[in-house]
């Protein structure tokens, strides 16, 4: 069955067609089903988004058929499904996590177990400031402001976090240049766990954090005098945010720096021994990769009108990499839909399973939600045994050598 | 005229080993120099402190002039050093052509902002240099693995490959770590063909380490030899192939004897 659909997919007549049926009758029952059984069609209407990829199609018809799904069903249905919509807000943002991950480990071979660190950098960085919090610690400045800094400065501060998360990328990345595969993991699962601490701790002497207590409320973002506090909007500006990351990778992946972070991937001595020069462009992978998480950190400060170090856990930074690992290392779209899978597994299968438990009265010991650090590691250690390339494997894109000498 | 590459008195200790010692070289402009000897000589050794990997623990490398030592390899690469490795080092997971443009990696400018928006001068540059990566592929004769992975070519392209990715880089000299190494005979004479069309028509001097008499001796203007460390003689190749040191290195001196006698 997987080869007809495959051979489906790739017949160039016949693919348009199912990839648009599929696609319409997928958004139809996703409307139809907005409210009842909504997991089982949101997976359905996600699924066409893998066959638009896979599928031998027009680019303008597979752009309009995504842009379909993903701006108008999704925030259609996301209006009366909640739910729904915090879990795609979610996807979005786990998306560009894992791709900004997938630089560090993925393009440039950097094993990274402290990428939520990062996320908190951006989060924090913005909740601090666009909260009451400020006022704790800045007393002068922000007298006047109840908020501390008004939403208006979400946008300035964008890539005030993107830098700042960069710089915290490029100071992790300078001590630890040296070091190589489990060393390197080990100081970087250090990291991460550093930030989380002072998070926790940073309330006394001065109180700049909060502590466990955390920080609320953050002002939500405004734009051109529209105050955007509602989770539609926090869609759209995650996923404006999740494109531009997927068109940023894109290009690196196919570009001299990216072939540099291959090669250093592949095999250090010989790229040095080609000029390439390992310092900056490993320096060069922490900082980028850094900075797509501090963007998202926003996003999820925001959406969440309330952070505390709960949130940015070693779990996390695990959850992320199984993300990775799942899709595929190295692999833009593997990414995607390892993003995508566990996040929706996550939050979306394992919540209803949780809810039915209730409903049909069963021990709470089958409670899947509870076993989510056993299936992060089934996940991983089955995909190193059985599918050490992913779900959907990193392929070198060809070029066309006739076309390419024909030209002059 | 000065010597291209000249390494004066270079030393390597491992611990207590002493895998280069004091060795003195100096090759000039357009040479074929072989550098040959027993495994364990030093002779990779000597390639890595020239390359930069190793940094010598005594001694001076002066390169076109200019004193290397203690130059990391992105400093000398840019200088006009290239090599090879004894065992393959390609970059497996990316095409062939691919490999070649992370040889071109110091002649390109694009840097992170022009690759993220794109520039048309970053376009430009790539196509020019995917184009010039296809003319060098098309030079060892492997046009047809352009987009195959690296690691799925077969073992003797493998080898043509490293040197074409090697000459991306545009050396002056070429360090070739033994080319021939597991290949059969006909890839050799190829082989040995191309060697000498690198110097002849692209006027790169090359070093190789090479452990097959018969190229050694047919592609070289001089040939060192190392043992233990040490350079125990230097010369053209009928002057290396009637020294007594060298034979005794090779045969033991049991040999060597042997040799003396049915030789007088």
């Amino acid at each position: 069955m997987l080869k007809g659909l495959s051979g489906l997919l790739a017949d160039a007549k016949r693919a348009p067609v199912l990839l648009t049926a599929y696609t319409l009758i997928a958004s139809g029952l996703m409307y139809f089903f907005r409210v009842d059984y909504a997991t089982l069609f949101f997976i359905l209407l996600l699924l066409s988004l893998l066959l638009i990829h896979l599928g031998n199609a027009n680019r303008w018809l597979k752009v309009g058929l995504a842009a379909l799904v993903i701006g108008v069903v999704i925030p259609v249905v996301g209006l009366e499904n909640g739910a729904l919509l915090n879990v795609s807000i979610m996807v979005a943002i786990n998306v560009a996590l894992a791709l900004g991950l997938n630089l560090q480990v993925g393009f440039a071979g950097l094993l990274d177990l402290g990428y939520v660190g990062f996320f908190a950098a951006g989060a924090y960085l913005y909740s601090i400031f666009a909260s009451p919090q400020a006022a704790r610690f800045l007393p002068k400045v922000f007298e006047s402001l109840p908020f501390g800094l008004p939403g208006d400065w979400f946008w300035p501060f964008l890539p005030v976090a993107i830098f700042v998360a960069a710089g915290a990328g490029f100071a992790l990345g300078l001590p630890v240049l040296r070091l190589r595969g489990d060393y390197l993991a080990i100081v970087t699962l250090g990291f991460g766990e550093i930030i989380r601490i002072l998070s926790n701790n940073l309330d006394k002497p001065v109180n700049i954090t909060n502590g466990p207590q955390g920080i609320t409320p953050i002002a939500p973002p405004v734009l051109f005098g529209i105050t955007l506090d509602k989770s539609i909007h926090y869609y759209f500006i995650a996923i404006a945010l999740m494109i531009i990351v997927m068109v940023v990778m894109r290009r690196l992946e196919v570009s001299r720096i990216g072939r540099a972070w291959a090669s250093i991937r592949e095999d250090e001595i010989a790229a040095k021994s080609m000029g390439v020069p390992l310092t900056k462009m490993k320096l060069m992978a922490f900082a980028m990769g850094a900075a797509f998480a501090g963007a998202m950190g926003m996003v999820f400060a925001v959406k969440q009108t309330f952070i505390n170090p709960a949130s940015f856990t070693f779990n996390e930074s695990i959850a992320i990499l199984a993300m990775v690992i799942l899709g595929g290392l190295g692999s833009i779209p593997g990414a995607i839909i390892g993003a995508t899978v566990v996040t929706v597994v996550r939050m979306q299968v394992l919540t209803d399973l949780a809810n039915s438990l209730a409903t049909y009265n069963l021990p709470e010991f089958l409670n899947l939600a509870k076993y989510q650090p056993l299936i992060f590691g089934l996940i991983l250690i089955l995909m190193m045994r059985y599918r050490q390339e992913g779900l959907l494997p990193s392929r070198r894109n060809p070029v066309d050598i006739d076309a390419l000498t024909k030209e002059v | 005229m000065a010597p291209l590459l000249h390494a004066q008195t270079i030393t390597k200790r491992f611990g207590g080993l002493v895998a280069v010692s004091s060795v003195d070289l100096a090759v000039g402009a357009g040479e074929i120099c072989a550098i040959i000897g027993p495994n364990g000589a030093g002779k990779t050794t000597f390639f890595n402190m020239v390359s930069g990997v190793y940094t010598p623990d005594s001694g001076r490398l002066f390169f076109d002039g200019k004193d290397i030592t203690g130059m990391g390899p992105e400093q000398i690469a840019p200088l006009g050093i290239s090599r090879t490795f004894q065992n393959i080092r390609l970059f497996k997971a990316l095409s062939a052509l691919e490999n070649i443009m992370v040889g071109m990696h110091i002649h390109l400018q694009s840097g992170l902002w022009s690759t993220i928006f794109k520039t048309p001068a970053e376009r430009r540059e790539e196509r020019e240099a995917a184009r010039e990566a296809v003319r060098l592929l098309d030079y060892v004769g492997l046009r047809h693995f352009a987009n195959e992975a690296a690691g799925n070519l077969p073992y003797g392209a493998q080898r043509r490959l490293e040197i074409a990715r090697a000459l991306a880089t545009k050396p002056k000299l070429l360090l070739l770590d033994e080319p021939k190494a597991g290949m059969n005979p006909k890839e050799t004479d190829q082989m040995m063909e191309d060697i000498r069309r690198l110097r002849d028509d692209l006027g790169i001097t090359i070093v190789l380490i090479e452990h097959d008499m018969k190229l050694v001796m047919a592609i070289s203007d001089r040939i060192a030899v190392l043992d233990y460390g040490t350079k125990i003689a230097e010369g053209t190749p009928e002057e290396i192939r009637r020294n007594p040191r060298v034979i005794e290195a090779y045969l033991g001196k049991e040999a060597s004897k042997e040799h003396g006698a049915a030789t007088a």
